[in-house]
């Protein structure tokens, strides 16, 4: 099959409208929220599951590499087409099947907006848990695919605990649904397989959600701080004081700044840091935790501890968390984000090797992050037009997760490992942990053409995975 | 990390150095546009979002792509309702972006089409004479049962255009006094920006606008001699009244917007960059500017249930969203009730709505099933153009609803004080 004959498969299938082909369009699929670039040669947007099947196999037939993508809002180049070929949008997708409030579940399409399933069932008093920072704009297909978290993780749990199963379109076209509507099916647990696969074994197309009842009262507290040591050292011991917030976030004097250039919501631009510290439940609780949490972080020497005052205070608190990677715009033309975890205990300590890092290596950082989750977001800011400067980025990236493994933690929290930490898997796992999870991959997608050359690391290093390019017709790509 | 950008060599074409926009590298494609953006929401393809366009510009500014007809396609088909820079956490001025570009490639549509705005945009609507010959003739072919006989005789297309053409009132409004005095106590002298349009199809609008103005206590000052937007020129702006003046206020969110940008437009003309920003610091919406100061006349009640709708210009390229709504809720016996997506575009922008027919009916239709659900009796929106587009919608889509400007409401409110001067 030459390259003309495939795109004109591909017209029939979805209509000419969804195939994209011209240059002043393929264009803008070369990127997603990252920092990483290539240009796929086709993206086609299918419109029913029926329509992402005949795409799979027609993509299999043609022996071209194929790119699952929802909003493109991911961190780690997961919807980078790095091998070139088809990428497959999802985001015509986007229909909420079904809401079933007495089973607490909602089925939706890979392309629903996350925060749209919130709002379709926030007037009866439900709501869908995981809230990455970027979900007005992420899909819940992408939200899977990354089993993505967000600020709420902490008390609830990230994406995959709210998922009870998906549709999904293997391989060789075939549909099948892992998991179910009702949880604990038998069997293996191979929705629990798709959720984090980051397109690398199939293409999921429905996906079954656990809705949560809205809790009945709130409280967010603001607490500012002038030194970073005195803010990590109140996100210990409120975790040692068996309080659970539902959120428990810190964001640093950079972050600050950048989120009150570009959006402010009024953070104290001289404040070394700030936590913002969420507690959901019933009233007696909230009341009883956020007194003691105030009490916390004044004993560590907190300038100022505010309750946000109504729900708008409160939503403009999260604005300015949620929109704080994207503001780093106003600092810098680009930054790369780092999905650290440590143990909550060893915060402080990486704190002060970021910044012995961010002065070592010449780079500003910004830190924003899940606190209670020991999650980090550390954000180097820099230049890339400037000779040299992505070099010591990269450098700087990796010493930070390689103190995150020495402080006994791990390489990603929620971003998906993508083409970003693909390099730095192998400091995480040995070869024999690896080739088990290749033999995982191998099983659903044989030809290595589901998203090729992600997560895994580069051949030498990872047994006998084999991530070739497609095997393309001589002459018919360039 | 062979995969990173700016791969040596990849050019296709010339570098673009006019787009090469500070702007542009303030955006990290975090995509939280996407999903504002009505163009994006209606056919999903990223060439049609934000994020997508600050990418192409980009591109082309770098000489990867060329600044061919699908370029342009991706450019024009944006409303320029700017809904991304409310979403964007950078706060990137997509506005600048987007209309850098269009400058760049010059006007879409086929040479006769450009021929024709051309001569709006420049022999008709600096003119006011002429304009008003033009509305003159427009209302003499819509009365004399013209309209009527041409709607059977037109082809299918121009018959659609026809319909949308606003029915021009019986009454112009162009006073004959400049100054119209506070009623009561006299609180603040405003200069009023009658428009180019406004007072030929809204002329009750904008006599209602200085009627509320003076009844809670304003001088109200109508320039003579303006022109289109540039209105109160901006030499005039520095004339000894208008140093004197509290505020330039305007009742069309259009107007305001670019108004309150001189200073920016001009900011490489010596001579005028410093009065432009000071002129530009005083433009204030009527609806901002009267919620700052407070009602003080008397309101009666308005027994009508409405719904507000953001003009584009002024929600996303003013930030004036609440003064609107609190002074809706002032009026007693009026009720507000929001509807969903109050502040995406309802497709006129413009002069969208004749470029590009299709996706301005398509977010029109959306915007009346959203004014459906909320069964109100009529919708607000302080803006000519949103305003003639939303009437064309009760028309076509439904509901029979009244379209409103905010300004028509409180006039009825405040319409008991006593006019007569004291």
């Amino acid at each position: 099959m030459n390259r003309e004959d495939l795109i004109g498969e591909l017209k029939n299938i979805v209509g000419d409208r969804f195939v994209l082909v011209e240059k002043e369009d393929v264009i803008v699929y070369e990127q997603d929220g990252s920092i990483f670039q290539v240009m796929p040669e086709i993206v086609v947007l299918p419109g029913d599951v029926e329509q992402v099947s005949a795409v799979v196999k027609l993509a299999k037939q043609a022996a071209v590499p194929i790119v699952p993508r929802g909003s493109g809002t991911g961190l780690a180049g997961g919807a980078v087409p790095a091998e070139g070929g088809i990428v497959l949008s999802l985001a015509r997708l986007n229909r909420i099947l079904k809401i079933d409030l007495e089973n607490r579940i909602a089925i939706v399409e890979p392309g629903v907006i996350n925060l749209d399933v919130t709002k379709a069932v926030a007037k009866d008093g439900f709501f869908y848990a995981p809230d990455p920072s970027s979900q007005a704009a992420c899909s819940i297909g992408g939200n899977v695919a990354n089993n993505s978290g967000g600020p709420h993780t902490l008390a609830y749990g990230v994406t995959t605990n709210h998922v009870l199963g998906v549709e999904a379109v293997l391989d060789d076209g075939v549909i099948v649904w892992l998991g179910g509507e009702v949880p604990d099916t038998p069997g293996y647990d191979l929705c629990g397989v798709f959720v984090g696969s980051e397109g690398t074994l199939g293409v999921v197309t429905k996906v079954a959600v656990k809705l949560m009842q809205t809790r009945e009262s709130v409280r967010t507290l603001l607490a500012i701080f002038d030194e970073m040591d005195n803010a990590t050292q109140t996100v210990v011991d409120i975790t040692a004081a068996g309080i659970i917030p539902a959120a428990l976030e810190m964001m640093d004097r950079t972050t600050i700044e950048a989120i009150e250039r570009g959006a402010p919501v009024g953070f104290p631009r001289d404040a070394e840091a700030v936590l913002i510290v969420e507690i959901e439940g019933l009233t007696e609780h909230t009341d009883r935790s956020a007194s003691l949490a105030r009490a916390i972080c004044q004993r560590n020497g907190a300038r100022e501890v505010k309750l946000a005052a109504d729900e708008a205070e409160r939503q403009r608190l999260w604005k300015g968390r949620k929109g704080a990677f994207g503001a780093m715009g106003t600092l810098a033309p680009n930054y790369y984000v780092q999905d650290g975890v440590v143990p909550r205990s060893k915060l402080p300590e990486m704190m002060r090797r970021i910044a012995a890092i961010s002065k070592q290596f010449n780079l500003r950082i910004a830190n924003v992050f899940h606190a209670g989750d020991g999650n980090l977001h550390p954000n180097i800011l820099f230049d890339m037009r400037a000779p040299g400067e992505l070099d010591r980025v990269i450098e700087a990236g990796a010493a930070t997760l390689r103190a995150c493994i020495e402080l006994g933690g791990s390489i990603t929290g929620e971003h998906g490992v993508g083409l970003e930490k693909k390099a730095y898997i192998g400091l995480l796992f040995n070869e024999a942990d690896l080739e088990a999870m290749a033999r995982v991959r191998r099983v659903f997608d044989p030809d290595n053409r589901f998203n090729p050359a992600k997560l895994f690391p580069t051949p030498a290093s990872c047994g006998e995975i084999r991530l070739q390019p497609a095997q393309i017709p001589a002459g018919l790509w360039i | 990390m062979e995969l990173l950008r700016n791969k040596p060599g990849d050019t296709a074409t010339t570098k673009v150095p006019a787009l090469d926009l500070p702007e542009l590298y303030q955006c990290v494609h975090c995509g939280l546009c996407l999903n504002q953006c009505p163009t994006y929401r209606a056919l999903h393809l990223e060439p049609e979002s934000p994020r997508g366009r600050i990418h192409l510009v980009k591109a082309a500014a770098e000489g990867r792509i060329e600044l061919n007809d699908r370029f342009k396609e991706h450019i024009y088909l944006c409303l320029l309702c700017r809904a991304c820079e409310t979403a964007c956490p950078s706060g990137v001025q997509y506005g600048r972006i987007a209309e850098t570009a269009r400058e760049q490639l010059g006007p879409p549509g086929s040479p006769f089409a450009r021929a024709v705005l051309n001569f709006v945009f420049t022999r008709l609507l600096p003119y006011p004479r002429r304009l008003r010959f033009v509305f003159n003739l427009l209302r003499l072919y819509q009365r004399s049962g013209l309209q009527r006989i041409a709607r059977s005789l037109l082809p299918g297309k121009l018959r659609e255009m026809d319909s949308m053409l606003p029915t021009v009132p019986a009454k112009f409004y162009y006073p004959v006094t400049s100054i119209l005095p506070a009623i009561g106590e006299r609180r603040a002298k405003v200069a009023m920006l009658n428009g180019c349009v406004m007072p030929l199809l809204f002329g009750d609008v904008n006599e209602a606008t200085v009627r509320v103005l003076r009844r809670n206590g304003c001088d109200v000052v109508l320039p003579k001699n303006q022109i289109c937007c540039g209105a109160l020129n901006i030499h005039n702006g520095e004339s000894a009244a208008a140093k004197q003046m509290a505020a330039i206020v305007v009742n069309s969110a259009g107007c305001g917007a670019a108004m309150k940008e001189y200073g920016y437009l001009l900011r490489d003309d010596l001579a005028y960059r410093d009065k432009a920003a000071r002129f530009s610091s005083l433009v204030k919406d009527t609806g901002e500017y009267l919620a700052g100061i407070g009602l003080v006349a008397g309101l009666r009640p308005v027994e009508m249930t409405v719904t507000y709708q953001d003009p584009c210009h002024l929600a996303h390229g003013q930030r004036v969203r609440a003064q609107p709504r609190t002074l809706l809720q002032s009026i007693p016996g009026l009720k507000l009730v929001e509807m969903d997506g109050a502040d995406r575009c309802c497709g006129s922008a413009g002069i969208y709505n004749l470029t590009h027919a299709d996706m301005s009916q398509h977010l029109l239709k959306e915007k009346m099933q959203a004014v459906t659900a909320t069964h109100v009796d009529a919708v607000v929106a302080p803006n000519p153009g949103c305003m003639l587009q939303l009437r064309y919608g009760t028309q076509r889509f439904g509901p029979d609803v009244k379209i409103y400007h905010l300004m028509d409401l409180l006039d009825r409110a405040c319409s008991e004080t006593d006019l007569t001067p004291k």
